[in-house]
């Protein structure tokens, strides 16, 4: 098992957000979580990767049969823990190609494998971005300084491509995006999974994303848990019928 | 786990030039007046004239008062209890008779001073505490014509050259400490480069403050013919003790016509511990005066030690078409204060000067800017552009910018911009989440925020520089 999440319980700021949370997820295995806004879809994401906000006050995490909650941010995604976020914050100054290769060399070095040098690296990127077609003029400039919201998605996608992570975490990488760079992100999700020791965890709140990337597993939020899990025709039948449909009410009202 | 490794290491790490050298010195006992001076004076086997310009500055001294303007806080400091001089008993003839022990701890701090170990090809003059212990390619360098020696010595070899241009950039009453500094100063170098001459290697200085309760007053005076060009830095690092120690040194830079001078200084002093005990006061008057017509003076400083720094290195643009430049970094961390900045005095026709001034605040540092730009009547044109850009770290420390504008001619273009800005909780944790400690992630940012300062050092010092800024701001979060 990857990872497996025990009866969960986080606050934000005091507030419990994740009620006793469990969740499993296999190798190679597609999970996708649903559910209405401040149902703790991305609070789950941001404590897996160690979110300075979120404060574990129950529960267990073990992945790769460690324990989870013992490794910092750092060392969790060096272990190969990733997440998308929804809005990357700007770092003036810091070069993107800079800052992409020392993190790919800080998990080699965690990993005790040689540090790849400028050129390798160069070349290393200049491939990788060709296959999906992005711009390489975006690793010339400061990290996030002024990118476009597209921009700033395609740049975690880059890295999302050069760190090729075990578990990956996709807090809504579609919204705001247009059909053709929604496919894009199919595209390098779908060929990283091709490799069948990694997973893959997603939020998203539509379905355009779900017919590129097919799920195995559906899982519905609701009060910080998971209410109701199913294939990706679940995922379908919310998009038709709406939440109250199958059974859920909504907390909005 | 890793991460206690890391942290222990950091510790470990604090400030690594804080060892004291043991050798036996002949230092002064503790008090000053015209005795003591006159007794540096003997020491030194000066000229009478410069035993009369000494005793005239410490004169006028009495009579002058400490500044309180800068936005610095430190107990009073009782000039009776410091002690005017201290050097190396053995007298140096040849590196040869240079103590071990000396050599050992410029080894350790990793300036070479053997010859044959020069393949840095850096020219280097040695200060420890009050005198110059050894100064490298001499003989290279006087077969272009290039004086490269300590004061002390340019006083007997050169006296026409120094009587000429000493206090010439920077008056004996220009300030308190420079006064002062006038009345004692003891060693630093000498550099002159005859007209045309381009100086084939980087002249550098390093000083050493070792005594227990010594200041170090050194005085540093730097002369570029006319179509000449010499780039000169400047170390500094003092052992870790619990007394603070007085540093107020006077830098003189004379650019004559064509001539460009580039100097670059990265301060190590011993900044003092978290509750601001110990450390270095710094307290240092630098100005270049562009005499002649297209000449050049740019000021480069890495600022990261001292526990109280007081500088303003200055040019006075004099020629016509003459350049100032200033690019600065200055790290406050624990309870490090610092009060920096330039002063750029447009007197010439179409005179430019540049500032870029980045100031990095951290724990309980304060950090403060000031800068005058002045522009005379009869500077037609003068340019100048400024940008002071300050980095928060942690929630206690500060900023604080002070620019001053004179403006005495109207057709002066003058811009200033100014931004301050934090390291967020968010930045550390993207690019944490991307692998890169936090430790780490904060070097790269604070490497990304004075970026365009340190691209202005010379290639071997930039990247003691970066190493440098790394190191200053270790521990400084969470």
């Amino acid at each position: 098992m990857l990872l497996n999440i025990k009866n969960l319980n986080v606050n934000i700021e005091n507030k419990e957000i994740l009620k006793g949370l469990d969740l499993k997820i296999n190798p190679g295995e597609v999970h996708v979580l649903m559910g209405q806004n401040g149902t703790g879809k991305s609070t789950l994401v941001k404590t897996l990767s160690a979110h300075y906000d979120c404060e574990v006050t129950n529960g267990e995490i073990e992945y790769k049969d460690k324990n989870l909650l013992e490794m910092g941010v750092a060392q969790r995604a060096n272990e190969g823990i990733f997440m998308s976020f929804q809005n990357p914050v700007e770092v003036k100054g810091v070069n993107n190609s800079y800052f992409l290769r020392t993190a790919i060399n800080e998990k080699r070095k965690y990993h005790k494998e040689e540090e790849l040098d400028t050129m390798e690296f160069l070349k290393l990127t200049k491939k990788e971005l060709a296959k999906y077609d992005i711009d390489k003029k975006l690793m010339q400039r400061d990290l996030n300084d002024g990118f476009s919201g597209g921009e700033k998605k395609r740049n975690e996608l880059v890295q999302l491509l050069l760190l090729k992570p075990d578990l990956i975490m996709l807090d809504e990488i579609d919204s705001g995006l247009d059909v053709d760079a929604v496919k894009v992100v199919a595209k390098v999700v779908n060929d990283l999974l091709k490799d069948k020791n990694r997973s893959l965890l997603m939020i998203t709140h539509y379905d355009k994303l779900l017919s590129h990337i097919k799920p195995d597993f559906v899982h519905i939020l609701k009060d910080g848990k998971i209410v109701k899990t199913g294939d990706y025709s679940l995922a379908l039948e919310l998009d038709s019928k709406g939440y109250e449909a199958i059974g859920i009410e909504d907390e909005t009202n | 786990m890793s991460d206690n490794k890391q942290i222990k290491e950091i510790l470990n790490k604090e400030y690594k030039l804080g060892f004291e050298t043991l050798v036996q010195s002949d230092t002064f006992p503790v008090g000053l007046n015209e005795n003591v001076i006159k007794a540096i004076s003997k020491k030194k086997n000066e000229p009478s004239w410069l035993l009369d310009f000494r005793l005239k500055a410490y004169k006028k001294w009495q009579k002058m008062e400490e500044p309180t303007w800068a936005n610095l806080k430190y107990p009073k400091i009782n000039y009776q209890d410091i002690a005017y001089y201290s050097a190396p008993k053995k007298a140096l003839d040849s590196l040869d008779e240079v103590d071990p022990e000396i050599l050992k701890t410029y080894e350790k701090l990793g300036i070479p001073l053997e010859e044959q170990k020069m393949l840095a090809g850096v020219a280097v003059d040695a200060v420890f505490d009050s005198v110059s212990v050894k100064t490298t390619f001499q003989a290279e360098l006087e077969k272009l014509g290039i004086i490269f020696c300590s004061i002390s010595d340019a006083a007997h070899k050169h006296p026409e050259i120094l009587k000429k241009y000493l206090a010439s950039v920077v008056s004996m009453t220009d300030n308190y400490f420079a006064a002062l500094n006038s009345a004692v100063f003891t060693d630093g170098s000498f550099v002159y480069i005859p007209p045309n001459t381009r100086c084939p290697m980087e002249l550098s200085t390093y000083f050493r403050i070792n005594a227990l309760n010594t200041g170090q007053f050194e005085r540093t005076i730097i002369i570029c013919d006319e179509n000449s060009y010499v780039s000169y830095n400047e170390g500094c690092s003092a052992p870790s003790r619990d007394e603070r120690q007085l540093h107020a040194a006077v830098v003189e830079l004379i650019a004559l016509d064509n001539a460009q001078i580039k100097y670059s200084t990265i301060q190590n002093w011993y900044p003092g511990d978290e509750q601001g005990k110990g450390g270095i006061l710094n307290f240092v008057t630098k100005r270049g005066l562009c005499q002649g017509e297209n000449s050049k003076i740019s000021w480069t400083q890495v600022e990261t030690g001292s526990s109280l720094t007081w500088k303003y290195p200055s040019c006075v643009l004099k020629g016509k078409n003459s350049v100032g430049e200033f690019y600065s970094v200055a790290i406050s961390s624990k309870a490090q204060q610092a009060d920096t900045g330039t002063k750029m005095i447009h007197i010439g026709e179409n005179t430019k000067s540049t500032i870029i001034s980045k100031g990095i605040s951290a724990m309980h540092g304060v950090n403060a800017y000031r800068g005058l730009v002045r522009v005379g009547k009869k500077a037609k044109n003068a340019r100048n552009i400024s940008e002071c850009d300050s980095l928060l770290i942690g929630n206690k420390s500060k900023a604080h910018t002070y620019p001053y504008h004179e403006i005495k001619n109207s057709s002066a273009n003058i811009e200033h911009e100014a931004t301050t800005s934090k390291i967020s909780d968010e930045q550390l944790f993207y690019l944490s989440q991307r692998g890169i400690d936090e430790e780490d992630a904060i070097a790269m940012i604070v490497n990304g925020f004075c970026k365009e300062v340190l691209k202005e050092l010379p290639m071997e010092f930039a990247a003691e520089a970066k190493e440098l800024l790394s190191i200053s701001l270790e521990g400084s979060v969470g």
